[in-house]
């Protein structure tokens, strides 16, 4: 039993949209009918179904009609024709009343541009959603507290959005969305406007939150990275259309037309990719001021056998294995220079992601990227084959 | 070479649409006219009975905070406000101030309305924009003459030439701040389901809001510009003496009460530009 079912779903943007329609069930293509008629076609006769506790990703280039697709599911664009089904209500039909109730209840959003209110404090704009319900001020204001310590802002509930950074805005969208526990989510292009590193944990967060929550989550976005990453089914879309709808694998592995490979294509990411794109952030210690105390105590916590080390000013200086740590702690050893070993494999943030393959190979420890000296960030074989992955398969059985 | 048409009696048109409004609506101007002229008269006295000292010292305090604890503005209206004391214009100034509050509270609570309808709906702001051109930029002279035949001489036919003038800046700006919200907080209220009056209150208005204060900033400054042009019809105050120094043609009189205005402007406009803090 999907949640939500789009059926033959169109949008057509102009005065003569109902010519347009006709043509467009002709066959003619989107060009074909901007000439004749003056109409743009947003969205054509898209067609599928979403299930419950899905991350469903609508992808495309910029102007594929993905950003119309997800506000004709909450109908902040009014369809042309077609129907959207959540579980057996139909969204096209219903009344400013009944729609208004939908958007409350069931579906929320998450915007691009985060779409917080810059008049109000963090507090006020998770609450905004209860606010219009008219549910009393303790209980909403309990409920946001909540969705703020979800996404880890509790205490920033009473600064306004303009003192947080980008991600902490964007967080603070994903409460306003939560707090009123809602069971689809749709998201614009929520992270497109983070850092990549930001982003990347973002989206680490989103799928931490999703096993505990399973919500039903439609997530538009134009990078395939993001959509490999965290979609159970992609649905790729161009000029309006949805071209495929399958797994990552099925996407990677069967595209279904020249355009869906061509995008696939393109994105042969081991040539252009670096050590910048693809790093985590690292656990380090400083030497200067922590002792082996420290260093296993974050071993443990992050699950490490071997940590980095740097001075003060982030200059990398080798790393420590767990077992030579607890020997030296042990021995009462206080500082961690004693046991300190260099021989780490390093690349700078512009080595091509083919090129860390081969260091990385037989390292003994995560690969450290560096810049001038200084440890910015780490890469461990993991991430590089499911980067490599992502685009060529082969490419890694010749390395390998 | 148009001789075949004849010159169309528009003038005529328009003298017997005047009467006819007057006499027609007279149930409706005469009591406007005795009960808001009493008001105006009455808020003027009382002001002019109060000891203009504790006027100035309020007034002072009142631009201290406001400017954020400066005492440029402060020290501008004690010594300003002096000045016309010291001329012996004070209660002309009541006048003349009385004349402003109401005809900038009139255009406010009129304007702002009219310019949430025309950010709400394509057809009114092009009915309502050429309405608003029409009122800005028509001669004043020609509108007192039908606003003497609906309400006689005195302050109410000034109240109503001030309020055609200054109405249309805070029609416009509200008009445009509310249609400047960006896209995504209007999509954002939406989609968690505000209600129209929900998205105007909470959402649009406190966006809006800045651009607001400053149509009303300028609505009070135009207002405060016809205080001249009112006198011809009989408004008292500062524009009273302007006009008669004009009559007279006694430069230092005119120079004098003209000086006046100018210091009430400043005055009101410095404290009116310091509501309009931005948002956070």
């Amino acid at each position: 039993m999907p949640v939500i079912e789009v059926d033959n779903l169109s949008k057509i943007f102009g005065k003569r949209s109902k010519e347009a329609l006709s043509l467009l069930d002709e066959g003619l293509s989107k060009e074909e009918i901007l000439k004749k008629t003056g109409c743009t076609v947003g969205v054509n006769r898209a067609k599928f179904q979403v299930e419950a506790g899905e991350v469903f990703v609508i992808m495309g280039l910029s102007g594929s009609g993905k950003s119309t697709l997800v506000r004709l599911l909450n109908r902040l664009i009014n369809p042309t024709a077609g129907d959207v089904y959540v579980h057996d209500d139909n969204l096209s039909t219903m009344n400013k009343e009944q729609l208004r109730r939908v958007r409350r209840e069931k579906m929320s959003m998450v915007f691009q541009k985060f779409g917080l209110f810059p008049f109000r404090t963090v507090l006020e704009n998770t609450v905004f959603g209860m606010e219009v319900q008219g549910m009393d001020k303790e209980e909403r204001e309990k409920k946001a507290t909540d969705a703020l310590e979800l996404v880890g802002l509790g205490s920033f509930a009473h600064q306004y959005p303009s003192q947080l950074s980008g991600g902490m805005q964007q967080r603070v969208g994903l409460a306003r969305a939560l707090a009123n526990d809602p069971e689809i989510l749709l998201m614009d292009e929520a992270f497109s406007a983070l850092d990549p590193l930001i982003r990347k944990d973002m989206q680490d967060e989103l799928m931490d939150l999703q096993e505990k929550m399973q919500k039903t989550i439609i997530f538009i976005t134009h990078d395939l990275d993001e959509a490999l990453r965290i979609g159970d089914r992609i649905a790729l879309m161009k000029d309006g259309s949805i071209v495929q709808i399958g797994t990552p694998e099925e996407i990677l592995m069967n595209p279904a037309n020249d355009y869906v490979e061509k995008f696939v294509e393109d994105v042969d990411r081991s040539k252009v990719l670096t050590a910048e794109n693809i790093m985590m952030r690292p656990e380090t210690v400083d030497f200067d001021k922590h002792g082996p105390r420290v260093a296993l105590e974050r071993m443990r916590e992050q699950g490490l056998s071997s940590i980095y080390v740097i001075d003060r000013t982030r200059q990398l200086k080798g790393y420590v294995n767990a077992d030579d740590v607890l020997e030296a702690r042990n021995n009462q050893v206080t500082s961690l220079k004693e046991i300190i070993k260099d021989d780490m494999p390093t690349v700078e943030m512009e080595t091509p992601v083919q090129e860390i393959f081969d260091i990385i190979h037989d390292a003994p420890v995560p690969v450290a990227v560096t810049e001038e000296g200084k440890l910015r960030g780490i890469i461990v074989r993991g991430t590089l084959i499911a980067a490599l992955a992502n685009v060529n398969g082969n490419g890694v059985e010749d390395n390998a | 070479m148009l001789d075949f048409i004849p010159s169309l009696p528009i003038a005529s048109w328009v003298d017997d649409a005047v009467k006819w409004v007057t006499n027609t609506f007279e149930f409706f101007f005469d009591p406007v006219k005795d009960q808001f002229g009493w008001l105006l008269d009455t808020t003027a006295e009382y002001l002019s009975m109060i000891p203009p000292i504790v006027i100035i010292l309020l007034v002072a305090v009142l631009a201290f905070f406001m400017s954020g604890k400066k005492f440029g503005l402060a020290a501008f209206t004690i010594i300003g406000l002096l000045f016309i004391e010291n001329q012996e214009l004070w209660s002309e100034l009541m006048y003349t101030f009385t004349l402003v509050f109401y005809s900038s509270l009139l255009a406010v609570v009129i304007g702002i309305p009219v310019g949430i309808l025309m950010s709400k709906s394509n057809t009114a702001e092009s009915i309502i924009r050429p309405i608003l051109d029409f009122m800005q930029t028509m001669p004043a002279f020609v509108y007192l003459i039908p606003a003497v035949a609906f309400f006689g001489i005195g302050m109410v036919p000034g109240v109503f030439a001030s309020f055609i003038f200054a109405t249309p800046p805070v029609v416009r700006f509200t008009n445009l701040g509310i249609r400047q919200v960006s896209t995504e907080l209007v999509e954002a209220s939406d989609a968690f389901g505000a209600t129209g009056q929900q998205k105007l209150f909470k959402v649009e208005l406190p966006m809006a809001k800045p651009t607001i204060m400053a149509g009303v900033n300028q609505t009070i400054m135009l207002s405060l510009s016809m205080v001249v042009i009112a006198s011809m019809i009989g408004a008292s105050g500062l524009g009273r003496n302007v006009l008669s120094a004009l009559q007279r043609a006694e430069a230092g009189a005119g120079f004098v009460a003209g000086f006046a205005i100018v210091i009430l402007a400043i005055i009101i406009d410095r404290l009116t530009q310091n509501l309009n803090k931005p948002n956070q």
